[in-house]
């Protein structure tokens, strides 16, 4: 195990919600506080966690989430009672199920989104931007929070890649 | 177990950390701090030591979020000064347990 240590974690953040992006941020953060490189590669609804317009206001995903139960939007409720989909329809739903996440990470002195992008580019892992997912959204540099390293096509991603010991990661 | 580190007897773990934080003194952190490949220890190595070692003693759990705000050292410098692991090598130079959690000290 030891002889081939993790170098560089490459993640690709492909998913938008709250519990979409907190997962990636977490193991580039840990990447970096190990010493091992982290970049984290934003593409589709990933870009919302990079967009000044949305980034601040992430939500929990209630709708079509089967694993999510009346534990785990911090309700204090048991794990075993499902929260029904047509609940998480419920306008207000997923910004109360947010609400609670928000403070339970809080608690556990995990930064909001912004703040956690600035702290992983502070500690030296690099965020970079999807070229055809920003196309595809009409999306420009200038839209993206201060800390984006630069707007990557899928061949500069891999390139940035590169070297021995790098793994790549999509979530 | 027992190491000696600068010619002090202390108890380490496994990994080389001191398991009791009153056995610790200047000449241990600067060992130890060769031994990580970090320094010389310099006033901005000492300061961040000094407030891991308060923290600690007030039982108070750091992360590295906490660190960047505590006024201390900025996040960026807590990095040029503890390369290879911020909070696992200041930890380990200050004589107290290593970082326990995924963002934590303990």
């Amino acid at each position: 195990m030891k002889d081939h240590p993790v170098k560089k974690m490459s993640i690709i953040v492909s998913r938008g919600s709250l519990d979409g992006i907190y997962p990636a941020l977490i193991m580039a953060n840990g990447a970096r506080m190990e010493g091992i490189e982290a970049s984290l590669f934003f593409t589709f609804f990933g870009l919302n966690a990079l967009a000044n317009k949305t980034l601040d206001s992430l939500k929990v995903s209630t709708v079509g989430n089967s694993a999510l139960n009346m534990a785990m939007p911090m309700l204090g409720l048991p794990m075993t009672i499902p929260f029904p989909t047509v609940m998480g329809a419920i306008p207000g739903v997923s910004a109360f199920a947010t609400h609670l996440m928000n403070k339970e990470m809080e608690k556990l002195d995990i930064p909001p989104v912004r703040e956690f992008l600035e702290l992983i580019s502070d500690s030296g892992g690099k965020i970079y931007a999807c070229k055809l997912a920003m196309d595809m959204f009409k999306l420009k540099k200038e839209d993206l929070m201060d800390r984006v390293d630069g707007v990557l096509t899928v061949g500069q991603f891999y390139e940035e890649s590169a070297g021995e010991g790098t793994h790549i990661l999509f979530t | 177990m027992k190491k000696n580190i600068a010619g002090t007897e202390v108890d380490v773990n496994d990994e080389g950390y001191l398991t009791d934080m009153s056995q610790w003194n200047e000449a241990i952190a600067a060992a130890i701090a060769a031994e990580e490949g970090i320094g010389p220890l310099t006033d901005a190595h000492n300061k961040v030591i000094n407030y891991l070692r308060q923290q600690q003693a007030a039982g108070a759990a750091l992360t590295i979020r906490s660190m960047g705000k505590s006024g201390v050292v900025t996040t960026k410098e807590l990095y040029d000064l503890f390369p290879g692991g911020p909070l696992k090598k200041s930890s380990k130079i200050a004589g107290i347990p290593k970082p326990g959690g995924c963002i934590y000290t303990k």
